[in-house]
């Protein structure tokens, strides 16, 4: 399965950074003449409702999901570490707070908030990076913390307090390095959750906005042709779910290497 | 049991009190005046002032908050925008619309994952284990506003079997309940082949075996059962996700709940009728869950002394 989700995703990175350059049609192309076109040999997934090539926009889309999940990803996961790494190390009345506001956050139901923040910000590209941020940390603040308590208690951290070692250098240098594994794990599925997020955001029209190509609202766009036109829907939907499922095979393979309770 | 109900209702408070206030915290968030904001450019300094007095955001920020605070307490969500009246009608209003949604596709993921989770689980290692996970790793990956249009175009624009948007009659529910509900119906039918498989390999089933029960009813009589509370709680910890789920789906089917209620006021920038929606959807969330730790409390009682 690992290897799968490798493969599913190293192909969808290629035609990410690749495919705008190798596919001859231009994303913005109108053939408004054309529009609505089903596939043919020139036009490998048809034309969309402005006579835009739907392969060439669906490469160029790749780029903007790629680019919101990693942009995702690591916001989340720097901040999640700081936050987590904190409230674990120096417990008390740190953790107390970071942990009533980690409780808060999880009270609110998965892509929620995301939606409220965008609503009052605007929709934008960045706006979605932001409100998908706010909500992602929160997972990586608490795997963190739980490893934090842990290392706390290794010797060689210990070690480092009494040699004199300054909290922010134990932090870094011992507890951290300790959580790595757990976060690139969470990372990965992360990357699947943040790709059909922002997929789901732009659906709504809350997240990226025409004209440029996001999968989210070019399934949007096919809505309103599901009787004349259905490879406008069936395809965007094919590409987020491939790229979805390559990102759970990786984290699910990465997990079960990185956690020894499931070798077996 | 009462200590524990007591204690858990009691960490509840903050919870809710967090929530209200990052809802509260949502209209400040706006850039620039929300009053300008919602009135659009062309609106005269004269409307902007009077949608201020009249949303309160012209009083001090502390004053604001308490009387928002009281507002709930008393019921009061504030009045919205675009319908000239309070939140707490419109929620009402379509509120019942998104409950049967919501508990339609619960229903639908229950019937169909929960024997589909058992066949795997004794059926283990073969073609129809192997089958029932294809089928729930399908679930797992389609998003909805992917599955949604494909079932209309399915079931609604090729075989023309069901209607493809709107409310009426059973019918009407059937394509949007599917839709919601396959999510869960994949993770229910992966929890219960899980759950089935680790009671199977207990000795007291070995024991009902060797009593002369029939594979079937050790399975159900006795595996099952015992299978169920990690199930019950993922059903209760996943109405969250389902109810979440409800903004897509209602938007996808045009289905007059709160989820599409959410959308049209964010297009509006009816701002205390997205406050009002999204207070509501946390706090039935928040109340769930609540529900879900008591079941799950009383029905273990290990959770009840720790």
């Amino acid at each position: 399965m690992v290897r799968l989700g490798g493969i599913i995703v190293a192909i969808a990175l290629f035609a990410a950074i690749a495919g705008p350059f190798l596919y001859p049609y231009d994303p913005s192309m109108q053939e408004l003449s054309r529009r609505l076109e089903a596939p043919t040999l020139a036009h490998p997934l048809g034309l969309d409702e402005l006579g835009r090539d739907i392969l060439a926009r669906l490469l160029q889309g790749a780029r903007i999901s790629l680019l919101v999940g990693l942009a995702v990803v690591s916001v989340s996961s720097v901040v999640g570490m700081v936050f987590g790494s904190m409230a674990g190390y120096f417990g008390g009345r740190v953790d107390d707070v970071i942990s009533r506001v980690i409780d808060v956050l999880m009270a609110f139901p998965g892509i929620l908030l995301a939606i409220a923040l965008v609503a009052v910000l605007g929709p934008s590209l960045v706006n979605v990076v932001l409100a998908l941020s706010v909500i992602g940390w929160v997972g990586y603040a608490r795997l963190v913390r739980g490893q934090a308590l842990r290392a706390r208690e290794f010797e060689f951290v210990q070690a480092a307090r009494a040699c004199g070692a300054s909290s922010a250098r134990i932090v870094l240098r011992h507890v951290l390095p300790t959580a790595i594994p757990a976060v690139v794990v969470q990372a990965t599925l992360g990357m699947a959750g943040a790709i059909i997020a922002e997929a789901a955001l732009s659906f709504l029209g809350l997240g990226v906005q025409p004209p440029t190509p996001s999968w989210g609202t070019m399934l949007d766009a096919g809505r309103a042709h599901l009787f004349d036109a259905p490879h406008l829907t069936i395809f965007p939907g094919i590409a987020i779910a491939t790229l979805v499922l390559g990102f759970n095979f990786l984290g699910d393979g990465l997990r079960d290497h990185v956690d020894p309770k499931t070798i077996r | 049991m009462i200590r524990y109900l007591i204690r858990r209702l009691l960490l509840t408070i903050p919870v809710m009190l967090g929530v209200a206030t990052l809802v509260f915290a949502l209209i400040h968030l706006v850039p620039g005046d929300p009053a300008q904001a919602m009135l659009g450019e062309g609106a005269s300094q004269e409307e902007v002032l009077k949608l201020r007095h009249s949303l309160g955001l012209d009083r001090p920020l502390l004053t604001q908050y308490r009387s928002f605070l009281v507002g709930i307490a008393h019921g009061d969500l504030g009045t919205s925008f675009r319908y000239n009246g309070p939140v707490t009608t419109q929620i009402r209003e379509k509120f019942p619309n998104t409950a049967s949604l919501a508990l339609a596709a619960m229903a639908f993921a229950i019937l169909f994952a929960i024997p589909l989770g058992i066949l795997a689980a004794v059926f283990k290692g073969t073609a129809i284990d192997h089958a029932a996970m294809t089928i729930a790793l399908v679930g797992i990956s389609m998003p909805n506003f992917w599955l949604g249009p494909l079932l209309a175009i399915l079931f609604a624009v090729r075989l023309g079997w069901l209607p493809v948007s709107g409310i009426g009659g059973l019918s009407h529910l059937i394509l949007p309940a599917v839709t919601l509900g396959a999510a869960l119906s994949a993770i229910l039918a992966r929890m219960t082949r899980a759950s089935l498989l680790e009671e199977l390999r207990e000795l007291y089933v070995l024991a009902a075996r060797a009593r002369g029960f029939s594979g079937t009813r050790a399975v159900l009589r006795h595996a099952f059962r015992n299978s169920l509370i990690p199930i019950v709680t993922i059903i209760g910890l996943q109405f969250g996700a389902v109810l979440t789920g409800t903004i897509i789906t209602e938007t996808i089917f045009a289905w007059p709940g709160i989820g599409r209620l959410l959308i049209q006021a964010i297009n509006f920038r009816d701002y205390p009728l997205v406050q009002g929606c999204i207070l509501f959807i946390s706090v039935t969330y928040v109340t769930m869950n609540l529900i879900t730790d008591l079941t799950y409390g009383f029905l273990d009682p290990r959770i009840r002394f720790e």
